[in-house]
């Protein structure tokens, strides 16, 4: 009979240790929502022919600096929308050359790219983001629907967008815009 | 400089003053130019005599005022000689040997028939090096204050708030006031020796504008300024401001019609280190917390010249801090008061917790695009499902003490501005019209974001962006004394109006 309150001692021991083991592990707060590619459909779609192009619209600072412009831009095609927001993604924040100015700071990379069925996209963006970028409340503010309008303008799959850096939530870029839920399109912000 | 070695100067003294005043202040005459001394022994006046646009003046009035002895030597040098010390003078020659020292003068000296002229910076220039007591040249207002005399220099400004009106009054250096009502006209008497005041105080044409609620505002005698009201005028308050060197006295001119503020007793202006309290706050706004952006680490926008965000944003809010604060007697809370980064959450915090009744959050902008400027007013933008779930939810009942129940509306945290959103925009524009004739705007002066700061805030909130610190002219505009006094100068003036609409409406 002594051995059983030792046995039940090791087993409540074992299952506090995997629960602090689980609470140690602090998974970002989009897993709640677990991402579940659209591209994961049942049946795999036949390969794109090379070379197809879809039409996006992507943006970029307006001349006045005060608005983005929408420019029409051909965009490599993404088979269903996931790999299309990639695609579109990598075009806007691609280098551009002048008249055009991106309101993305230079060497920004997409590290990742996920959706919710509810068609929340989560677009995880490299450090230079925020380390290159002027520090501006107008300039953040294009920074930020540069991206969410760039998916939820030309994707009606993806509804908002919210912003991460380098793996994590963040409260702002530099300290303006909330980035702490999705955001969703904003077209009063584009001429 | 004094009594014993001026006699003559005493004597005459009373008749000087008043060919002083009736040449400083007739109107009817054009009085010839004339250097205006002050002095503890009293005020004289010596010609100007205007050559190729330079101003002279004679050597021999010099020497009587300021015993000096004035010698041509055969060379055709002039000395001039006081209590020992010798200042040496050549025609043709724009320079002074002052004991031996060289100092340069704007024209050298001139003969006019027997008299020799010399340029009245000879006096800042040379004079000053070897007399006894100080000598201040005031060469706008043509002035020069012998000695230790209070002679501040005023300046006066007229601007029109619609339904009121103001005059301020700087004097400077700081001197304490008395303001009085003497029948219909305000009696402004300065404690000091004389006025430093080029006339007129306001010119015409300004006159003319201000005709419904100002006559006229001029000097009334060595010390005191008179305002002379319009048909309009039901009323005044003045309030004195302190700021730096400047004694700022502003008095508020309420038309007939005006009942929201009643008008004050006259009374004497009080020390100018206490808040006058001539303007007791009203209930609507009795807290404002001002938010200087960034801080610590974290410098926000950095100017091609080095001007810093967080530091421009202290700078500003402790100016609008003082103005408020002296002027209306509305405690202003800042977020920060010295170089360190705040939470976000913090500061807004501070604004509830303290129960602030408006929150203006300070920045300077920036833009990849070098050429834009002006500055804007954010209000918080929150998406449809946000303001949904801001909502209060109907039949919210708790308990309270001594029994019974409470209605209360719960709202998330970081969705509080929702229910002020109408108030912040209504405060926004009126920021906006105080700031449309004092800096430039940017081509969307109010503008709506989810910005963070913003949301929390469980009162009317706007975040004020003062202008680009990426435009290098702005740069320079935003580092200027004068262009942040003119930014501090609008949020009061916005805080007044908005202050005034919310006791009128009873909105809150």
């Amino acid at each position: 009979m002594a051995r059983r309150p030792a046995a039940i001692a090791i087993g409540v021991a074992i299952v506090a240790f995997v629960i602090g083991w689980l609470m140690r592990v602090d998974p970002p707060r989009w897993i709640n929502r677990p991402p579940k590619p659209v591209a994961a459909a049942p049946a795999p779609a036949p390969p794109a022919p090379p070379g197809r192009k879809i039409k996006a619209r992507l943006f970029y600072v307006s001349d006045d600096g005060t608005r983005l412009t929408g420019v029409e831009r051909d965009i490599a095609y993404g088979e269903g929308p996931l790999e299309q927001a990639r695609e579109i993604i990598s075009a806007q924040i691609a280098p551009v050359s002048e008249p055009f100015v991106s309101a993305v700071p230079p060497g920004t990379t997409v590290r990742a790219l996920f959706m919710t069925e509810g068609g929340d996209a989560y677009v995880d963006l490299s450090r230079e983001v925020t380390a290159s970028h002027t520090g501006g409340t107008l300039d953040e503010i294009l920074t930020v629907y540069t991206i969410v309008n760039a998916l939820t303008a030309n994707l009606p799959a993806i509804t908002s967008v919210q912003l991460l850096v380098e793996g994590k939530e963040v409260d702002t870029l530099s300290g303006h815009v909330d980035l702490r839920r999705p955001l969703s399109k904003n077209l009063s912000w584009v001429q | 400089m004094n009594a014993r070695s001026l006699p003559h100067f005493a004597l005459a003294l009373p008749l000087v003053i008043l060919a002083a005043l009736v040449a400083s202040l007739s109107s009817q005459t054009a009085p010839s130019p004339a250097l205006t001394v002050l002095a503890r022994e009293g005020r004289r006046a010596l010609p100007i005599a205007l050559v190729a646009d330079q101003e002279f003046v004679a050597l021999d009035d010099l020497a009587a005022a300021f015993q000096l002895t004035v010698h041509e030597e055969a060379l055709g040098a002039i000395t001039v000689t006081y209590k020992g010390k010798t200042i040496v003078l050549t025609p043709e020659q724009a320079l002074a040997s002052v004991a031996g020292r060289l100092v340069s003068l704007p024209a050298p000296p001139s003969r006019s028939g027997r008299r020799w002229l010399v340029p009245v910076e000879f006096i800042s220039r040379a004079l000053l090096l070897v007399y006894d007591a100080r000598l201040d040249l005031r060469k706008p207002s043509r002035l020069l204050v012998v000695g230790d005399l209070r002679v501040p220099r005023i300046l006066v400004r007229y601007d029109s708030l619609g339904p009121a009106a103001r005059v301020t009054i700087d004097a400077t250096p700081r001197a304490n006031s008395t303001v009085t009502q003497d029948g219909e006209r305000i009696l402004v008497k300065f404690d000091v020796d004389a006025l430093d005041a080029q006339t007129p105080l306001l010119p015409p044409q300004t006159l003319q504008a201000a005709g419904p609620f100002v006559h006229d505002v001029r000097v009334a005698d060595a010390t005191s300024i008179v305002v002379e009201p319009g048909p309009r005028f039901g009323g005044f308050k003045a309030a004195v401001q302190p700021a730096d060197a400047t004694a700022r006295l502003v008095i508020d001119l309420l038309g007939t019609q005006t009942d929201t503020v009643p008008t004050a007793t006259p009374q004497p202006s009080p020390p100018s280190d206490v808040p006058p309290g001539l303007t007791p706050p009203a209930s609507a706004i009795r807290t404002i917390a001002v938010d200087p952006g960034h801080g610590g680490e974290d410098e926000g926008v950095r100017g091609a010249q080095g001007m810093k965000e967080k530091d421009l944003a202290l700078a500003v809010a402790r100016r609008v801090k003082g103005v408020i604060e002296a002027r209306l007697g509305i405690r202003v809370l800042l977020t920060r008061d010295d170089d360190r980064n705040i939470a976000l959450d913090d500061r807004t915090a501070l604004a509830n917790n303290n129960k602030a009744d408006l929150f203006i959050s300070l920045h300077a902008n920036a833009s990849v695009r070098r050429s834009v400027m002006g500055a804007t007013v954010f209000l918080a933008a929150f998406d449809e499902t946000d303001s949904g779930a801001a909502r209060p939810a109907p039949g919210e009942r708790v308990p309270t003490f001594g029994g019974g129940l409470r209605d209360i509306e719960l709202v998330p945290w970081n969705l509080a501005q929702t229910r002020h959103l109408a108030q912040s925009a209504e405060f926004a524009a009126v920021l906006e019209q105080q700031l449309r004739n004092r800096v430039p705007l940017a081509a969307h002066a109010v503008d709506r974001a989810p910005l963070r700061v913003l949301e929390s805030a469980n009162m009317p909130a706007v975040l004020f962006e003062m202008g680009f610190l990426s435009n290098a002219e702005q740069e320079k505009q935003l580092a200027l004394d004068a262009f942040q006094a003119s930014i501090a100068q609008s949020v009061y003036d916005a805080v007044v109006r908005f202050r005034d609409a919310l006791n009128g409406g009873g909105a809150r």
